[in-house]
């Protein structure tokens, strides 16, 4: 369990980790750490460099702009989930974070790392294609970003080039007054990887139809997926509504088989999960009021 | 590569290959043996220190990494040598431990929730060492631990409010 032998670069700002990377196919870039070096100690990884961006100041902070949260790539997970704007207006990654890892590991992991690595069954990738987030790339051509729903591929695989590291994930906001949340997981223990992992957000106006609904499946297939609801929009949701629209939206659920669970039973747990986080989603905003602050 | 470390409060330097964990470091170079090597990959928690007052896994982390933190091993804990910390102590009055492998890592888990919620509840104690396996106790004797150890640091603070009085005498 000892990594093989490598260089350790820490650059002082983006540009000369952009420029070190594109330099050089063998390198690899490390912040957290909390996945990598399992997969050096393993010798799964044998990177002849690695080059650590956990310290520079361009990937730090968590920041509002107009209509979204800017979370800069190497904010650690335990920060992330105390931080009074993820609470407010990211309320499902404040949801998820206590179900990533577990605290030893979310002290160091960061939330750009877990999108990195691209596990379909994580929760932060999860969020970020629920909520069609933006995952904004750093590299030497300069900055760019895509839909979190075109960057995740397959398991670990990502549309990320050698040369190109993540800079943030940008996490729309809604802007209603009464969202809820709610999420749902099947794993062996807590910390351990979904087997099934649903999360849901919903808003509603003041007679209770909703608003805009968004609702996401991680650990079944080989990426997390967002699923179409945009049948349940303007109507009250119920049980049967929303069974239905689950049903239509998993028909064709490409499901994974292994180990830990069989494709049938992943796509049976999927649509109970997705059921129950809609409805929790739908409670927790029908708690807020429909008038006044929000 | 050339490191500097402040283990304990005490800075020090070595000169190491960037491929050495802090674990490995901290147990090679500076003998500080009572930080476990267990997985070496990061599952059970026996290698955990505080960095900043915090736990992680020192397996997974380079001592190259470990520049500019105050990292914290067991054998920091106690306020001299020879003695034992409230929680060690009451590790032993509770027979929280029985082979001792995990128990550094356990013990520095509780000592990091203890310092930021005296008066956790038991959610709040499985919590904070659900990253550390334990392959003999089945893990109740050492949750009765943390809380033993909570009561003590309580009924040890000197009394300056109403208000932690009021805490001893809830967690009595
Ligand atoms: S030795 Fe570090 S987690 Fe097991
Ligand atoms: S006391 Fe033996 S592993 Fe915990």
């Amino acid at each position: 369990m000892k990594p093989a032998p490598f260089d350790y670069v820490r650059p002082d700002s983006l540009a000369e980790a952009c420029e070190l990377l594109a330099g050089d196919d063998d390198a690899r870039v490390i912040a957290g750490g909390q996945t990598l070096v399992p997969m050096l100690a393993m010798r799964l990884a044998r990177p002849a460099r690695l080059i650590d961006i956990l310290r520079l100041p361009e990937l730090a902070g968590i920041r509002e702009e107009k209509g979204s949260v800017v979370v800069g790539a190497t904010t650690r997970q335990a920060q992330a989930e105390r931080d009074p704007i993820i609470r407010a207006s990211v309320p499902m990654l404040a949801r998820v974070l206590p179900w990533v890892g577990h605290p030893p590991t979310r002290n160091r992991g960061t939330v750009g790392g877990s999108i990195a690595n691209g596990d379909p069954s994580a929760e932060i990738p999860l969020v970020a294609v629920t909520l069609s987030a933006e995952i904004m790339l750093a590299a030497r051509t300069g900055p760019t970003s895509m839909p979190a729903e075109e960057f995740f591929i397959g398991p670990m695989v990502t549309s990320i080039d050698q040369g190109q590291c993540v800079r943030a994930i940008r996490f729309p906001v809604w802007p209603h007054r009464r969202i809820g949340v709610g999420f749902f997981e099947v794993s062996s223990r807590r910390s351990d990887f979904a087997f099934v992992a649903a999360a849901a957000q919903v808003a509603l106006d003041e007679e209770g139809r909703c608003l805009d609904i968004a609702l996401g499946l991680g650990g079944v297939a080989d990426r997390p997926l967002r699923l179409d609801m945009s049948s349940l929009a303007g109507t009250v949701v119920d049980a049967a509504s929303a069974a239905d629209a689950i049903n239509a939206a998993c028909a064709d659920l490409d499901a994974m088989s292994d180990l830990h669970a069989s494709a049938t039973y992943r796509r049976r747990v999927a649509g109970v999960l997705c059921l129950r986080a809609l409805e929790q989603a739908r409670d927790n905003a029908a708690a807020k009021p429909a008038k006044g602050a929000r | 590569m050339k490191v500097d470390l402040r283990i304990n409060g005490v800075s020090r330097t070595a000169d190491i290959e960037p491929r050495k964990t802090l674990l490995d470091v901290l147990r090679e170079n500076f003998l500080l043996n009572g930080t476990h090597a267990g997985c070496e990959h990061g599952v059970c928690g026996a290698c955990t220190v505080l960095i900043d007052g915090e736990p992680v896994r020192s397996c997974l982390m380079f001592a190259v990494q470990a520049d500019g933190y105050e990292i914290t091993t067991i054998e920091g804990l106690a306020p001299a040598p020879g003695e034992l910390s409230v929680i060690q102590d009451a590790f032993c009055e509770t027979h929280g431990l029985q082979c001792g492998y995990c128990t550094p890592g356990m013990i520095l888990s509780a000592h990091a929730l203890l310092q930021r919620n005296v008066t956790p509840t038991r959610e709040d104690i499985v919590e904070a060492i659900s990253g550390n396996i334990c392959r003999c106790t089945g893990y109740g004797q050492i949750i009765e631990a943390v809380q033993f150890a909570a009561r003590l640091r309580l009924a040890n603070t000197p009394r300056q409010a109403a208000q932690t009085d009021k805490s001893v005498a809830e967690a009595k």
